[in-house]
């Protein structure tokens, strides 16, 4: 069977033969390796890619950055752009792997290309299940899916927010009565899913979920939800709006004098931007965290601690640390250190082996592909990375800081207070 | 109870979907120009009053008053040397002209301002409420409610109570024998839309307040603009505005029977009034 690689291996050797007097194509004659690297720098999903320049900075200054050639591709937050500049990258580029973050509509396109054109890939910033569902050929059929071989994806899955949401309400005295704002959206559908999200969860610990239904994203208005939730007396509120949506509930909510004790929410609280552009009305907001300057791990590239990526982020650019800052950094050290353990960049088989058996401490905690807290069909392709809970606390005249108030599955992490209910 | 919120909720609702309208009415009205940048001239004028805020810490109503005037500069400009050269007996020039403008405006927006969303600062006001006994609603969505009547009730009185509305409605129903009587039809186009764009202001300054916007979410309002002035009627505001309304209600009592039909019970209300009165509830004259 002829597959790209043996053409590329064969054409290759005839070129070197033919003393390059056809167009053969050129493979690592330089001797730096060559990564490629697609992100959303524009468009609705650009605040995950504002450090995207700063990270490749440091990468580029490092020791082990001087070995790679890193070229950069904007997806514009489009799953078809994201998908057609993987292609380029392959194809014009010759890139010996590709680097992929932020959300599902950028991370499936290119590793789904990755694994046809069979490029080693690496992906993160989305949750597990719908990165390796997502791609799957029939993702209502379990029985179907299949492992891949080029793609991998290090983050956590659905299960740990919502380990992490229940355990920080259960800090709270509440009457366990759960609201649910679950858009008509990949992540929507996902969180109410009846069999894998919210639901099965909640009722085995004992809470009652109200889940009036699936929303059109953009809607302008939320007073059945708050109705809705009035009624049956809701305490507590999750969900994963984005962030218009979260804004006109959380304001109407305010105006119609609906106030829960807490609101957990993924997705349009991830910024610290967007909280403050809820005023004062931002203050206690809980929200899953994956990465934040306390974390206590530390850089395999530069040495640096959490701590100092973060403050040399803020230094550089004046603007507050985000959570994508840690794990965009740490898929150039995963980069590194594949091909540190590599003997040929040139095999794309070697490398996909080599990011399998990475065991590596990074500035996100440690990435394995060992299967741990996977089930077996994702084992191969998933690596898991801590998650724990956190609030937005309003700062003395304006701004938001970002306080972990959870860190049951992951005592390492330290906390830096306790849930609050909101006031 | 609930379902007097329902209504409540959805009449003011409707407020605000017919400030996002009557801009675009008044063009359609007066030129039968379709504007598809409608919805990105109001967040245009949205990211005005935000810097106006940002640079001078002013409230944004008062931001807004400085920015309307620039708006309706902008719009006259606009009108006059651009969209003017698109209009004529076909109608599909100003339509790819428009849309052209659409997104380049929403590029130029994401280059100056990054895809960030923004909102405008209203203080406590943003979550303010007035408790009327068997509902509570919001001071935001009663003032844009009542902005609303005030537009259109101001609107109204210079159409029919003002030479240059006189104008308007000459011009509207036959252009060429207007110019014959004196009026020249590209300065009153070019007033209209400037008119439009005072109208963009105010719904900017309620949409910026109410919650989030970023450079691309012009579009998605457009659709309701555009609804509510087909119920309404061509050339009628209080039309427009009955045309808001019934949006607003159809989707807040979509949303109370299943959240999954809010968004479509809005359209679906829109198609029923299209099938028993193709040109709307409250069309002005015979166009």
């Amino acid at each position: 069977m002829i597959t790209r690689r043996h053409l590329m291996k064969t054409s290759a050797a005839g070129g070197l033969v033919a003393a390059s007097g056809l167009a053969a194509p050129v493979i690592a004659q330089d001797a730096r390796i060559r990564l490629g690297y697609v992100s959303p720098q524009s468009g609705p999903l650009a605040a995950f890619s504002e450090a995207d320049s700063y990270i490749l900075e440091g990468f580029r200054a490092s020791e082990a950055g001087s070995n790679f050639e890193v070229i950069v591709k904007d997806s514009q937050s489009n799953p078809n752009r994201a998908a057609e500049v993987a292609g380029e990258l392959i194809i014009d580029d010759e890139v010996d792997m590709i680097l992929v973050a932020s959300t599902p509509e950028t991370t499936n396109p290119v590793a789904t290309t990755c694994e046809a054109e069979e490029i080693p890939c690496i992906s993160t910033v989305a949750p597990w299940q719908p990165w390796f569902i997502g791609q799957q050929g029939n993702p209502g059929d379990p029985a179907s899916w299949e492992p891949f071989f080029y793609a991998h994806h290090f983050f956590w899955g659905l299960e740990d927010v919502i380990d992490v949401f229940t355990a920080m309400w259960g800090q709270l005295d509440t009457n366990r009565a759960v609201g649910a704002l679950f858009p008509n959206d990949g992540d929507g559908n996902a969180w109410g899913n009846p069999e894998v999200g919210f639901p099965p969860v909640l009722e085995a610990q004992g809470y009652t979920l109200t889940d009036p239904g699936r929303y059109q994203n953009l809607t302008d208005d939320f007073s059945a939800q708050i109705n809705a939730f009035r009624q049956a007396n809701v305490e507590i509120v999750t969900g994963v709006p984005i962030p218009p949506d979260f804004t006109t509930f959380w304001t109407q909510a305010k105006q119609q004098g609906f106030a829960p004790k807490a609101a957990s929410i993924g997705k349009a609280i991830l910024f610290p931007q967007a909280v403050d552009q809820l005023g004062e009305a931002g203050h206690n907001l809980s929200s899953e965290v994956w990465w934040s300057p306390s974390h206590p791990f530390s850089s395999s590239l530069t040495g640096q601690s959490a701590g100092e990526l973060a403050a040399g982020y803020e230094a550089a650019t004046g603007r507050q640390w985000t959570q994508p800052i840690g794990f965009v950094h740490a898929l150039f050290e995963m980069a590194a250190d594949s091909f540190a353990r590599t003997s040929d960049a040139g095999d794309p088989d070697a490398v996909a082996e080599a990011i399998r058996a990475a065991q590596l401490e990074s500035i996100v905690g440690r990435i394995a592909f060992d299967g741990a807290g996977l089930p077996p069909f994702a084992a191969q392709n998933v690596a898991k990375t801590p998650l724990v809970g956190g609030q937005w606390r309003r700062r003395e005249g304006g701004g938001y800081d970002l306080v972990i108030v959870e860190n049951g599955s992951q005592p390492a992490i330290p906390t830096g207070g306790t849930m609050q209910p909101l006031g | 109870m609930i379902w007097i919120d329902t209504l409540v909720q959805g009449v003011l609702l409707g407020g605000l979907y017919a400030l996002f309208a009557v801009g675009l009415s008044i063009v359609f009205g007066i030129m039968r120009l379709v504007n598809l940048a409608h919805g990105d001239l109001i967040v245009v004028a949205a990211y005005l009053i935000l810097v106006l805020v940002s640079l001078t810490g002013l409230s944004p109503f008062v931001a807004a008053l400085l920015a309307a005037p620039a708006m309706a500069g902008a719009g006259w400009l606009l009108q006059r040397h651009v969209l003017n050269r698109t209009l004529g007996t076909d109608i599909l020039p100003p339509l790819l002209v428009t849309f052209g403008l659409s997104i380049a405006l929403q590029n130029a927006l994401l280059e100056g301002f990054s895809a960030d969303s923004q909102r405008l600062p209203a203080g406590p006001l943003a979550t303010a409420s007035l408790d009327l006994g068997a509902v509570t609603v919001g001071v935001l969505p009663l003032l844009t409610f009542a902005s609303a009547i005030a537009v259109i009730l101001a609107l109204n009185w210079l159409f029919y109570r003002t030479e240059l509305g006189r104008a308007f409605r000459a011009t509207s129903d036959d252009a060429v024998t207007a110019s014959l009587m004196g009026i020249r039809p590209a300065t009153i186009f070019a007033t209209a839309t400037a008119i439009a764009m005072l109208v963009v202001t105010v719904a900017a300054l309620y949409l910026g307040m109410r919650s989030n916007f970023d450079p691309n979410i012009g579009p998605a309002r457009l659709i309701y603009a555009f609804e509510a002035v087909i119920i309404g009627g061509l050339g009628s505001l209080w039309g427009t505005l009955a045309g808001g309304i019934i949006i607003g209600v159809a989707q807040t009592v979509g949303a109370a029977i299943n959240p999954e039909w809010q968004i479509l019970a809005g359209h679906v209300a829109f198609l029923v009034v299209l099938l028993f009165r193709p040109r709307g509830l409250f069309p002005r004259a015979v166009d």
